[in-house]
């Protein structure tokens, strides 16, 4: 009889954590958050491009193929629907990190085009634009940190024991991450050709 | 022998390795922290009086960092460590600015706290980088150029409406009541087993947890959490003798605010969310 009460008491305490599901909560939430953050991010940065093209298609019409592809990127970028609900889906997730990806390569291609018109770079406008950018990918990247440390403590919740045990009652599951391979692509910086350039100057 | 080798080889490759590792984030001691022995002592203090008359005025908090370096990370992810660590600027409106100077880089970067980033933006910052600090930077003159750079973001920040500042007080913590937080439970286990035994164990139990039920209503204010706790303590004084009673294995943050300053200065808990700009020269 006392064996019974002692268990029941056990089950009392343990029930004090409530097996790790208001933690599994709070953590969730911490995720949706920080994701809403990175996606706040990332549609400030697409939003900077149609100004950005505007003011170096004044300065470099001929880099036709370059405006073209940053403009191609940011409409491929447009047409994902970037919601909250893409961290529960990793194909999605992945499609739209790569198209992330895409816009990012297509910008620095673009960036180190107007290395050759000085013109455009000394331009007040140009340069205002240029320092939004610098600002809105320093914002991304720390958007992307705080997301990737609040996906770590919900994947590690999740895992840990007792705390899966209720996640697996409940259905949660681990949250896609951004992954290394895509990175390493995107990180490869565009060869700089320091021979004279081929096209025409900027008058 | 070979041990005393050994342990000074493992010694010797621990500090190889910390040459390796990140700058640290040096202790706020003041709104102008110097690590380079670049500003003049009576620099130091004009530029805190600055700093302290801003925060009277507006409530934003403006900080100085000069640091030799901050390789092997770049200045951005220096200065976000820096600005997440101090949380200078008000709780919630986040009102804090950070100059950052990597003297031997030859880099500095102004990082701004969410709630400035409307008159600060990063196009505003630039400008303050380029045309007004690394001109002087340029020709050496770090003083004037720190804080021609100050009082053109001060200039900045006072054309931004922000709430009032509060008036001086120390800030209670908050009063929520944890019933999880172990050392409650460790303090209801004692004042459950003291009642227990000077009262017998029904009467012990149930004076436990009207004792704890009143407490939890008086500090918490809610009827449910003191009758939730009520019950619990009720249980555990009921049947504490036989289970092992271990004391709350979590250690429970009781991290206390920054050191201590000749200014007294201490962040307000301000976000930051890695806007501002970086420049060099």
């Amino acid at each position: 009889m006392r064996r019974f009460w002692t268990v029941l008491a056990a089950l009392a305490t343990l029930s004090l954590t409530n097996c790790g599901y208001n933690v599994i909560q709070t953590n969730d939430e911490q995720v949706k958050s920080s994701w809403s953050e990175v996606l706040n991010q990332y549609q400030r940065r697409a939003d900077l491009v149609p100004n950005l093209v505007n003011s170096v298609k004044g300065f470099a019409q001929q880099e036709k193929d370059v405006l073209l592809g940053v403009t191609n990127a940011r409409a491929k970028v447009g047409s994902i629907q970037a919601t909250p609900e893409l961290i529960n889906d990793p194909g999605a997730f992945a499609k739209f990190q790569a198209a992330q990806g895409e816009l990012t390569s297509a910008l620095s291609k673009l960036l180190v085009v107007t290395e050759n018109y000085p013109q455009l770079k000394s331009d007040a406008l140009f340069r205002d634009l240029m320092a939004q950018l610098e600002g809105t990918e320093n914002r991304i990247t720390v958007a992307r940190n705080r997301y990737i440390k609040s996906v770590q403590d919900y994947n590690v919740t999740i895992r840990s024991f007792p705390s899966n045990l209720t996640a697996m009652a409940f259905g949660y599951k681990e949250k896609a991450n951004f992954t290394v391979e895509n990175e390493k692509e995107i990180s490869t910086a565009p060869k700089v050709d320091f021979n004279p350039a081929p096209a025409a100057p900027a008058k | 022998m070979n041990a005393a080798r050994a342990s000074l080889v493992a010694l010797l490759l621990c500090w190889a390795f910390a040459a390796l590792a990140d700058v640290a984030v040096p202790p706020l001691s003041g709104r102008v922290v110097d690590q380079t022995a670049t500003l003049s002592s009576g620099d130091v203090a004009s530029l805190t009086q600055t700093l302290k008359a801003l925060e009277a005025r507006k409530g934003s908090q403006v900080a100085v960092l000069i640091v030799p370096t901050t390789a092997p990370e770049t200045i951005e992810q220096y200065s976000i460590r820096v600005a997440e660590a101090w949380m200078i600027g008000r709780k919630k409106i986040d009102d804090g600015a950070l100059l950052v100077v990597a003297k031997n880089d030859r880099k500095l970067r102004i990082e701004v706290g969410y709630g400035l980033e409307g008159a600060l933006n990063d196009v505003t910052a630039k400008r303050i980088i380029d045309e007004i600090i690394t001109p002087k930077f340029r020709n050496g003159d770090f003083a004037s150029g720190i804080s021609a750079g100050v009082d053109r973001i001060i200039g900045v920040i006072d054309g931004e409406p922000l709430p009032a500042p509060a008036p001086r007080q120390s800030s209670g913590s908050s009063h929520d009541f944890d019933p999880f937080n172990p050392f409650v439970l460790f303090a209801i286990f004692v004042v459950g087993a003291i009642l227990r035994t000077t009262l017998g164990r029904l009467i012990g139990s149930v004076a436990t947890g009207g004792v704890v039920g009143a407490l939890a209503w008086f500090i918490a204010g809610s009827l449910a959490a003191s009758l939730i706790i009520g019950v619990i303590a009720f249980i555990f004084t009921m049947f504490g003798d036989s289970i092992a009673s271990s004391s709350g294995g979590g250690s429970g943050n009781w991290s206390g605010s920054g050191g201590s300053s000749d200014s007294g200065f201490s962040g307000g808990g301000g976000g930051f969310g890695g806007g501002g700009s970086s420049g060099s020269w």
